[in-house]
């Protein structure tokens, strides 16, 4: 292997692309436990996913968001574009706040969640998990006074998320992270450089205390040494792809390709979600005089949905993953299936998200496990009951300031 | 004198395939094939000491998995191996890699341009979608959108089905995808005329219609509906060559029983009161069958192998109208050892194999524009692949052969016939661009041949050279294939069938249209069917 | 405040036809039209002092049913019993000349083939002739009337007989040249046949698609396609429908550029209630009707931010681009085409097939041909008005011309094109140079400008398989009403599509007026 672009090699096309962060979390991915997402090299885990899920909700614990999709969105048509574009009406977003939001089809199926951060009047910043420029220029055609940038690449990001997470920025010299409130950002002075390049937001995907750090790239690796050097006593640990899975099933967030596919990466006809199917009802505001799917989605929301996403907490200990649902224990009729499950180390509960019929959910729901001891395989059917609440919510996750670890 | 159950015209993989399913029936059959050799245009030949090129089609994605499962095609002989990458190279020099990773692929794109790298996930999305619904008919028989039988009712209310499952937008967008232009089709994804290029380019292979030319978008699915492995897209060799498979389904064959004669042309159908009832052969032979099928092509069949008196009228006019235009030429070429190509990185995974000289959407459109004024473009597009890179049967150890389809070639020439001259000079044209990607590229040529439609057509004995047996375009697919209101592989003679690619599905090898007509004569000889259901796609 | 049951955009024919049906039924109607002159491209207008002419030059298939309808006789229409012929231009005077039903100039063969050969499309004519005049279906919709439009096109299909339908359904999609080459010997005959079936689209003879639906769609008319001009020309025709609106009660005023639609928005969602003028007058209405072309009315009027996205992009990709360029002559008298005794029909310079393919290669590239393929009309030979005692008119619609002409319509590329146009006319009009007092060379380019057209194409966008039917201009928007409540749409860019024919207008009219109940 050779990372060393100066040096010929002939297989350099096909080589993953390395993080701004990757020199540090290579020293420390002791498993070369290595997969991908969107075109970088990124972990699963580092040393162990349980330890660092621990590290995550027990001291505090850093998640590479390099890969993730960063578009800046600007200019004065800006603001109209995205709100036409998303289903929450972002003309309440204020600046130096951040809004969970979702966007779809014409036809009302779900293409995609994000984030949305209003860095300024007529700026924004538009976070994603897979690339979706394709969509946004289309969005954005017929705006004339409009950017779009991808940032993917030229914005180094760094998530850190756990109960030590405030301290150690404090620690670091973030002066006020405290008061900083859920979905509010705020700029700092970094390494001496010229005004506050340090961009902090409060926000997550582990349902937990947790903030985002966002930054040039240039000052990437000092950034990380900086933060690793003021989180050595708080129990600071990089955490993988597995680690961050297991958190967000706990918190109840959903992912695609496991609660829900793309719509525009979808074959089958309405094998994709809408909103509603995802229990996302509360994203979607109809006051809105306009936007896309809006027609489409009153429709379905007047039919209801045909499958709803549900928390499920199911008996037993043996992880309901790719099970089926059924409305009785005999498995006669089926009515959905598991789409995320595990056992949660922390909640000690078998937990799991499911896609159920609508129509089924007043009934008693059983789940058909496969598990396997020793190569041997078994069944068994176990009691499912839905949990209206995530899994894990503790109070310090929302509390400004957040209590002491 | 005996007398067959049935006489195949042809030992094309269509008439083997064909023979093999009604040998299976317990039909006695014979197959007729006026070279030496059978295969047809998937054939397999030692062209130059040590050097097996396939010497027309050279690779494989239509191949129906479920006929290779069910004549056990493998024992007979036949290993598909996928083949990875390619590599396209445009006017200027530049170079564009298809990696077999998702992930080397989407970086590769983006670094061209952010936007395509994303639209690719929506381009392959639509394209599956639309290439699992042409997938589902291929081994069926089109409707008789005419007939009032139930059969033909049933069959049509099967594909309304089909398309009403796409939902609206769907089926809008692919009622519009049948019509349009490859280049409309793609600007609506992407941006960068490379990768335009390269993806129009399956669009124009062996048709005669360029990349703005309506119709070229189906064209570019009926290329990439294929599959192997379930791989959606891939390309496959025939290990051993092309004629690999011709081979294994003639060893289907003869393990059934049936039985093949090479150098058997046929001079003549023959029909007695209104039946087929065998063929002469060039050399005056005649043999005697209950059934006739013929693997040839339509306007060969009803205007060269028929007397024009024994077709019901207006037949012969239909086949002398059926569109079947020389528009590919092929040049082989046996290398002492592995071309370089500039801008190529030496990546042994995927950089040996296919290479598409597509130049820009323009280029190619351009040498469609020669082809209409009936000379060949100073600047073709070829389409190459190096089968030796993977196959270690067909070039000596260390050396190579080079496979290099070459649109457009007129299989007329403006400026009259084609002469030896002629046809090295389009040779010529043909390595001269390889060598400006490829420095030294002449000096590794051992040997080489070359074949224009005219060739094609003398000897594989396709009209025009054509590589479909008929164009690819709606008014010539489905129930109109090869003419309406014969689409059901059973011709205006009685006791006469045709199996070939110029019935439906088309051209490919993909043996669907032998098999096809199988099940049909089979239903009219009152016969179990032998012909498997393509259960492969359970969605 | 005056608000108005209707406000319709733009007074070309479809605006003026849709807005006098809806008149008719007692509403109120205010119809806009940004020039000063009503007709739209169908505008008889001065080009130079004492000559006018107008960009359509004759008719093929005026709806007979919006005559009647319309009580246009009453308003002064006089349609022509007589057709003009259409005459293939040879250089050496062997022409090829189409005259009711018959040709001449072609060997027996061809002259016996071409009584079948038409026989054949005005059955297929007479098919689809029901359904230029109906609201297309909504697939998917599953409503009782569309079905029924479904089935009785199904029924209709069926009729033909085993053998029709089998060849309608081959032919359909079939290229011009292989249509001609199946029946004819001619060169000639086979290009001048070709022409209706081409003209105005991004296609040459090779190309696949819906010529022959396009042919069909022109035998609609009164004579099964061949062209005729009323007495007293286009203008009759413009001034008899403008004479049924006023009469019906139709609020007319030109000279008023429409700026936006007024789209108001509520928590129930989008309302088109008006319109804004250039001069920032405010007019409101119950509902907005647009016979401007969709990408004007859509993109430009409404506006993306008041769209769905999917919706936007696929207006916004309408083929739209107009490859027919205007050419109008002022002549000192009449020209004098080799072999032609009267140039009073409509001639054609296509010599071949092979001839319209070429010229169309270079409009691939963003070019135009050294060799252009025209269609040419001396107007002036039917209405003396049009120009000076004495003198002439000629109007010639050439192909290809493209939109966007790489490196951009400079004035030395507009004079180029010219020159090429007059040598052109010169070497089968012997003379012709010399007499030209005034030439104008309107390329599509213009004609979007002048017209507010965008692309400058003349059915608003191409009629292609793909933007035809139910597909017109997109399937949301296929049945006149829009996405957005209260906007219609009821120009060319709607089933059935250009020419003069009246079919938008109608079919959007009977749309309005049924949702209405």
């Amino acid at each position: 292997m050779n990372s060393n672009p100066e040096v010929n090699d002939p297989f350099a096309g096909e080589r993953l692309k390395e993080s701004h962060f990757h020199p540090r979390q290579a020293l420390l991915n002791l498993r070369d436990a290595w997969s991908s997402w969107n075109g970088y090299k990124f972990a699963d885990y580092y040393y162990d996913e349980e330890y660092e899920y621990f590290c995550v909700r027990n001291s505090c614990a850093t998640y590479d968001i390099c890969p993730m999709q960063k578009y800046i969105v600007s200019g004065p048509d800006a603001e109209a574009m995205l709100d036409r574009m998303v289903t929450r009406d972002l003309t309440k977003l204020k600046e130096n706040r951040v809004t969970y939001v979702c966007w779809c089809t014409d036809e009302g199926r779900l293409i995609d969640d994000g984030t949305i951060f209003r860095l300024e009047a007529d700026r924004f910043l538009l976070t994603c998990g897979s690339p979706s420029l394709a969509w946004l220029r289309k969005s954005a055609f017929g705006f004339d006074e409009l950017q779009i940038t991808d940032m993917s690449d030229t914005i180094a990001a760094l998530s850190l998320q756990g109960p030590t997470s405030c301290e150690v920025l404090k620690k670091m010299g973030l002066v006020g992270i405290e008061n900083l409130k859920p979905f509010c950002i705020a700029h700092f002075p970094f390494a001496g450089s010229e005004g506050t390049p340090l961009m902090a937001s409060r926000t997550g995907f582990t349902g937990d205390l947790g903030y985002e750090l966002w930054i040039s790239p240039d000052l990437a690796l000092a950034f990380w040494d900086a933060l690793y050097a003021a989180g050595e006593n708080y129990g600071i640990q990089p955490y993988g792809e597995a680690a961050t899975n297991m958190a967000r099933l706990e918190a109840g967030f959903i992912m695609p390709g496991m609660e829900f596919n793309e719509a525009l990466k979808t074959i089958h006809f309405q094998y994709d979600q809408t909103p509603f199917e995802l229990s996302l009802d509360w994203l979607v505001d109809f006051k809105k005089p306009h936007f896309n799917g809006r027609k489409a989605l009153l429709k379905a929301r007047d039919q209801g949905a045909e499958y709803t996403l549900i928390k499920l907490d199911i008996e037993g200990n043996k992880p309901a993953e790719e099970s089926f649902l059924y409305s009785d224990q005999d498995c006669s009729k089926e009515i959905g299936y598991v789409t995320s499950a595990m056992w949660s180390p922390v909640v000690k509960a078998n937990i799991a998200l499911a896609m159920v019929e609508t129509a089924a959910l007043k009934g008693s729901i059983w789940a058909e496990i496969y598990y396997s001891k020793e190569l041997r395989h078994h069944s068994k059917v176990a009691k499912c009951t839905i949990q209206e609440k995530p899994f894990w919510a503790p109070e310090r996750a929302r509390a400004t300031p957040p209590a002491a670890f | 004198m005996k007398k067959y159950d049935a006489i195949i015209v042809g030992a094309g993989h269509n008439g083997l395939t064909n023979a093999a399913y009604l040998a299976k029936a317990g039909l006695d059959v014979l197959v007729v094939e006026k070279n030496e050799y059978i295969g047809g245009a998937a054939v397999t030949r030692e062209m130059h000491d040590g050097w097996f090129y396939s010497s027309c089609s050279y690779v494989c994605s239509m191949m129906r998995q479920t006929i290779h499962r069910d004549l056990n095609l493998t024992k007979h002989g036949l290993v598909l191996v996928p083949y990875l990458g390619t590599v396209v190279f445009a006017d200027n020099g530049d170079t564009m890699t298809s990696y077999h990773s998702e992930e080397a692929e989407y970086n590769q794109l983006r670094r061209r341009s952010p936007h395509d790298a994303d639209a690719m996930f929506r381009f392959q999305t639509d394209l599956g979608r639309y290439a699992q619904l042409i997938r589902k008919t291929l081994l069926r028989t089109p409707p008789d959108p005419t007939s009032f039988r139930p059969r033909d009712i049933r069959e049509l209310l099967w594909l309304a089905k089909e398309f009403w499952s796409l939902g609206e937008k769907e089926l809008y967008e692919y009622i519009r995808f049948f019509t349009m232009s490859a280049a409309d089709f793609l600007d609506d994804y992407f941006e960068d005329d490379l990768l335009k290029a390269a993806m129009a380019s399956p669009g124009v292979i062996g048709t005669a219609l360029g990349v703005y030319s309506p119709g070229s978008a189906y064209i570019l699915l009926h290329h990439v509906m294929g599959d192997v492995d379930g791989n959606v897209g891939a390309w496959g060799l025939a290990r051993g060559g092309m004629g690999a498979i011709s081979n294994a389904i003639a060893g289907a064959l003869q393990e059934q029983g049936g039985e093949i004669r090479t150098n058997a042309g046929v001079d003549k159908i023959v029909v007695k009161n209104g039946r087929a009832t065998g063929v002469v052969l060039d050399n005056g032979d005649e043999l005697q069958a209950n059934i006739v099928v013929s693997n040839m092509d339509a306007k060969r069949t009803f205007t060269q192998c028929m007397d024009k008196n024994d077709l019901p009228p207006g037949i012969y006019e239909k086949a002398k109208n059926f569109k079947i235009r020389g528009s590919s030429g092929k040049v082989n070429i046996a290398l002492s050892s592995l071309p370089k190509f500039n801008n190529v990185a030496d990546n042994r995974y995927i950089n040996r194999g296919g290479q598409g000289f597509v130049g820009s959407m323009e280029t190619m459109e351009r040498a469609y524009d020669c082809w209409k004024h009936g000379r060949w473009s100073e600047d073709p597009f070829i389409e190459s692949v190096i089968p030796s890179a993977w196959d270690p049967t067909v070039a000596p150890p260390g050396q190579h052969w080079m496979s290099n389809f070459v649109q457009y070639c007129p299989s007329q020439l403006a400026d009259g016939p084609w002469t030896p001259e002629k046809r090295d000079a389009f040779g010529q044209t043909v390595i001269n661009k390889i060598e400006r990607y490829s420095p030294g590229f002449k000096d590794l040529i051992v040997h080489m041949e070359v074949r224009t439609p005219h060739d094609i057509e003398a000897e594989v004995g396709l009209t025009e050279g054509n590589i479909f047996q008929g164009e690819l375009t709606i008014d010539q697919l489905l129930f109109n294939r090869p003419f309406p209101g014969y689409a059901q592989y059973r011709m205006p003679i009685k006791n006469m069938y045709m199996c070939g690619s110029s019935t439906h599905p088309g051209g490919g090898v993909s043996s669907a249209c032998g098999a096809n007509a199988a099940r049909e004569i089979l239903i009219d000889l009152k016969r179990p069917n032998t012909v498997p259901k393509d259960d492969f796609y359970d969605e | 405040m005056q608000v108005y049951d209707n406000i319709i955009i733009g007074g070309g024919h479809n605006g003026l036809i849709c807005a006098t049906y809806l008149a008719q039924k007692g509403q109120s109607v205010l119809l806009l039209e940004a020039t000063d002159g009503l007709g739209g491209l169908a505008t008889t207008r001065e080009f130079h002092p004492g000559y006018r002419v107008s960009v359509a030059h004759s008719l093929s298939h005026f709806s007979e049913s919006v005559v009647k309808q319309l009580n246009l006789l009453d308003h002064g229409y006089k349609p022509s019993s007589d057709t003009l012929d259409t005459i293939g231009l040879n250089l050496d005077g062997e022409h090829v000349v189409v005259s009711g039903g018959q040709v001449s100039g072609v060997d027996s063969a061809d002259q016996k083939t071409y009584t079948d050969y038409l026989s054949l499309l005005k059955r297929f004519a007479k098919m689809l002739k029901p359904f230029w005049l109906k609201t297309m279906p909504r697939i998917g919709d599953n409503s009782l009337p569309d079905l029924i439009t479904f089935g009785q096109l199904g029924l209709k299909l069926r009729l033909l007989g085993k053998k029709d339908m089998g060849e309608f359904m081959r032919v359909a999609t079939l290229p011009a040249r292989d249509l001609m080459d199946e029946n004819f010997n001619n060169d000639l005959l086979k290009a001048i046949l070709s022409w209706d079936g081409l003209i105005g689209s991004k296609m040459a003879p090779r190309s696949p698609n819906a010529t022959l639906l396009n042919m069909l769609y022109r035998m609609s008319g009164q004579h099964h396609g061949a062209h005729s001009l009323p007495e007293g020309g286009i203008a009759n025709l413009i001034n008899a429908l403008h004479s049924a609106a006023l009469d019906a009660g139709v609020t007319v005023q030109t000279g008023a550029l429409v700026k936006r639609i007024i789209i108001e928005g509520s928590s129930s969602g989008l309302a088109a209630t008006g319109v804004e003028l250039a001069d920032g007058a405010l007019i409101y209405g119950t509902r907005v009707v647009s016979s401007a072309d969709p990408k004007q009315t859509f993109l430009n009027l409404v506006g993306a931010k008041n769209l769905e996205i999917g919706f936007t992009n696929r207006i916004n990709r309408l083929r739209c681009d107009g490859y027919v360029a205007k050419l109008h002559l002022a002549l000192d008298g009449l020209p004098q085409f080799t072999g032609v005794d009267i140039p009073n029909g409509r001639m054609i310079i296509a010599p071949k097939l092979d001839a319209i393919e070429f010229a169309f290669d270079d409009a691939k590239y963003g070019g135009y041909s050294q060799s252009p393929v025209m269609e040419i009309m001396i107007p002036s030979l039917r209405d003396q008005s049009l120009a000076p005692n004495g003198k002439q008119v000629l109007s010639a619609h050439v192909m290809y011309v493209p939109h966007k002409l790489k490196g951009g319509w400079t004035d030395e590329a507009r004079q180029h094109l010219y020159q090429r146009l007059i040598d052109t006319l010169e070497s089968y009009a012997p003379g012709i140079e010399q007499q030209i007092i005034h030439g104008e060379l309107l390329t599509p380019a213009d004609l979007e400008k002048t017209y507010h057209l965008s692309g400058g194409h003349w059915h608003h966008a191409e009629l292609s398989m793909d933007q035809m039917l139910m597909m017109r201009p997109t399937y949301e928007a296929a049945q006149y009403s829009t996405p957005i409540p209260g906007l219609y749409l009821c120009g060319a860019g709607s089933h059935p599509g250009g020419g003069l024919m009246g079919g938008p207008g109608h079919n959007a009219a009977k749309e309005i007026i049924g949702a209405k109940k």
